[in-house]
């Protein structure tokens, strides 16, 4: 049993960054009970120094691959939610794409409750929209969303079959959840490994245009006019499918997108750089600078609304192949704030508040949460960042199974010094804590 | 230079001298015994994991006619096909002793990822869609003999641009040589982004092929039609074959190589191929010569002559 000290902290002189408040100034934070409190309930605390940190509620990565159930070497559900406390999370949504896939509500139930067991990090499972991740007939999304999904996707696997979308845009719209689109035309992009223009075609590697994901992003926009459903595109990537999602925003539809840091962050340059090493391979793959500037300026107008990772943990026997063999993905949980943070921040892009915004507010409204930010009562998930702390990123020292990085050896500033979920501290500097 | 894996990293400077040195190396074929003690005590693997017989027979006597040992390994019978990484294959040789692997593979970038672990040198014979470095020095050496020199010719390079490693081989040397390199080909097959480096991109072969001092013609796959690349060979030899009638685009003197296997009737016409224009057996004969030079630079040849 703990005793009342463990159960009061106070965190003095922080720089607490509430985008759920719009506030960002210098307070103390109380924490009892696993709530916040008021200063005047707030007795007998547990001091914490925390200036010159800042103090942010709820980080929310909302697409995760924590590859559990079937596919545990790669990563399972304690390994992943390490590597979410470490990166600072404390609410992440996984993706179905597991073996089997989760389509069915007892795996949402059952991830749910198995994170609830570990206890680092709040699992939102996103259940899959087709059984089996087929694409040819609808999962049962009621039932899974009555279990927990917060989300539905076949991500990793695009939904190609425009009778099956419009199906679920229809279905999303009465259960007030998204449909997650992993946006790719596959005949289109068949056998690219990596972004098609002028490094591919230096390299001889087969190379995927921005239209293979443009092109799903304008249908599923237009299927999103005809049902009025909720679609999400996850980690956009090319132009045409700003321009898309620009042109739903001006329709005044129900459409939002992702974008992941490591597009924000590299180019297609990274797979010269790294002279063929898969490291960098992932999809949608890395695309040229101009494209990573319009995305950050998307970001910047508002009209992207969410970073999230899309982590995905690889074994390191997959990875070290070739190009063409290797599996697609970076391990992105544990690099997301330094990366984002170089993008924004030290580029004096955003403000944090801003910033966060876009891994707070911005995830919670896509799925329709409704975390009310540091106010007395609310569940006490935030996490603690030292802006100016530098550090080098080394994938070995990841909590992660999947060392896959393509920012091995990158210098970032900014990172988690600690993680608290429920008002308990589950990462502090950089251990977590079980 | 420690490992050959891309013509793109060597400078003009360094193709001329290999290709000096490829040019004594041909002599040496010219002779009666072509034996040559130069690498006496060296071992070479072949590590070919995609079928060749011309270029791993080429590098196999190259690198025989300077007394290199050399033993074969293909994918087919290999551990590799029993379930071995091809790292793994390639670090059990290095650990017999072997003083240098020549790699063929279907994959784009397997020699610089070869090369990165293992510390003996690796030759690129060929990788994937990306270069095929002694191809691209044994065509400009055939260039420079049939022409005099390379700086300021025109080459045009005919057909699938786009998947042909022996094309981006061939612009780098070319480019780095001064000459100046068109490309031709229909739009499915052609990287256009290729202006960047400075070359002429068309699908128009007349354009390409005004002023020519050199065409190059590049095999074309028949998978191209089935992948709906192009419509049809016949539609592809109409627009893009290189025939009596299409080669009078080029300068009156203009030769005709090809890196072979060809497809006669198709990219090229045998009676094209079989004249006095063409210079195909002659790179044959060459690309040995250069294999023979690529293997004297990097394997050291403390015995030359």
């Amino acid at each position: 049993m703990t005793n009342k000290a463990e159960t009061c902290w106070q965190i003095q002189n922080v720089r607490v960054i509430d985008p759920f408040r719009g506030i960002d100034s210098v307070e103390d934070v109380f924490v009892v009970n696993g709530q916040i409190a008021e200063r005047a309930t707030a007795t007998d605390c547990r001091v914490i120094n925390a200036r010159g940190l800042w103090l942010v509620p709820r980080l929310t990565d909302m697409h995760v691959h924590f590859r559990d159930p079937g596919l545990e070497y790669k990563e399972d559900l304690f390994s992943g939610s390490q590597a979410a406390a470490a990166g600072g999370f404390t609410v992440v949504c996984t993706m179905p794409n597991t073996r089997p896939v989760v389509d069915i509500p007892s795996l949402i139930h059952w991830q749910i409750t198995r994170a609830n067991e570990i206890g680092l990090v709040h699992i939102l499972p996103i259940g899959a929209i087709s059984k089996g991740q087929q694409g040819s007939e609808l999962a049962d999304l009621y039932q899974m969303a009555e279990a927990g999904a917060v989300g539905f996707s076949d991500d990793g696997h695009p939904l190609v079959d425009s009778r099956i979308m419009r199906a679920a845009l229809s279905y999303s719209k009465t259960l007030g959840r998204p449909i997650i689109q992993h946006a790719e035309d596959p005949l289109l992009a068949a056998g690219g490994v990596m972004h098609e223009g002028s490094i591919s075609h230096q390299l001889g590697l087969a190379g995927a245009p921005d239209e293979a994901e443009s092109v799903m992003v304008w249908r599923d926009v237009e299927l999103a006019g005809l049902t009025g459903g909720i679609l999400h595109v996850a980690h956009i990537s090319s132009p045409g499918s700003l321009e898309a999602l620009d042109y739903a925003k001006r329709r005044g539809l129900r459409v939002s997108a992702e974008v992941a840091p490591h597009h924000l962050f590299l180019t297609d340059e990274a797979v010269r750089e790294w002279n063929y090493n898969p490291v960098t391979k992932v999809n949608p793959p890395l695309r040229p600078d101009t494209t990573r500037q319009l995305l950050i300026q998307a970001v910047i107008k508002g009209l992207i609304t969410v970073i999230a990772s899309d982590h995905a943990p690889h074994h390191e026997d997959e990875k070290n192949q070739s190009y063409k063999e290797a599996p697609f993905g970076i391990s992105g949980l544990e690099t997301f704030i330094g990366t984002i943070f170089r993008v924004f921040l030290d580029a004096g892009l955003l403000s944090p508040l801003h910033l966060f915004r876009l891994i707070t507010v911005g995830p919670q409204d896509v799925l329709g949460l409704d975390y009310p930010g540091l106010i007395p009562g609310a569940s006490a998930d935030l996490t603690l960042i030292d802006p100016q702390v530098t550090w080098t990123v080394d994938g070995q020292q990841f909590y992660s199974r999947g060392k896959n990085t393509p920012l091995q050896g990158t210098k970032l500033k900014g990172r988690p010094v600690a993680t608290m979920l429920d008002g308990r501290f589950t990462m502090r500097d950089q251990e977590v804590l079980v | 230079m420690r490992d050959l894996l891309t013509l793109e990293s060597l400078s003009g400077q360094d193709i001329g001298d290999l290709l000096d040195l490829a040019q004594n190396m041909a002599e040496i074929l010219d002779r009666p015994i072509k034996k040559v003690p130069t690498l006496r005590g060296k071992s070479i693997v072949n590590l070919f994991f995609e079928p060749s017989t011309r270029t791993r027979n080429s590098f196999e006597l190259a690198a025989k006619y300077l007394s290199a040992d050399v033993i074969n390994v293909q994918k087919s019978g290999s551990s590799v096909e029993k379930g071995e990484t091809l790292w793994d294959t390639a670090r059990n040789l290095s650990q017999m002793a072997v003083d240098a692997v020549i790699i063929r593979h279907q994959v784009s970038g397997v020699p610089q990822q070869l090369a990165e672990i293992l510390d003996i040198p690796v030759i690129n014979a060929g990788d994937g869609s990306h270069e095929h470095p002694t191809q691209g020095l044994l065509d400009a050496l055939t260039l420079r003999q049939a022409k005099g020199h390379v700086a300021g010719l025109k080459v045009a390079i005919v057909g699938d641009v786009l998947h042909s490693r022996v094309a981006r081989s061939d612009i780098w040397a070319l480019l780095a040589l001064g000459a100046r390199v068109s490309i031709v080909g229909p739009p499915s097959l052609l990287p256009s982004t290729y202006e960047e480096l400075g070359v002429e991109v068309t699908t128009d072969l007349k354009e390409a092929l005004a002023d020519a001092d050199a065409i190059q013609v590049l095999r074309l796959q028949k998978e191209r039609q089935s992948t709906g690349e192009i419509p049809s060979l016949w539609e592809y030899r109409l627009r893009w074959g290189i025939t009596r009638k299409t080669l009078q685009y080029a300068k009156p003197d203009a030769v005709v190589l090809h890196p072979g296997p060809q497809n006669r009737g198709v990219e090229i016409d045998s009676d094209v191929l079989d004249s006095s224009r063409s210079y195909i057996l002659q790179q044959v004969r060459n690309g040995v010569a250069v294999r023979m030079a690529v293997l004297f630079r990097l394997l050291g040849g403390g015995h030359d002559e």
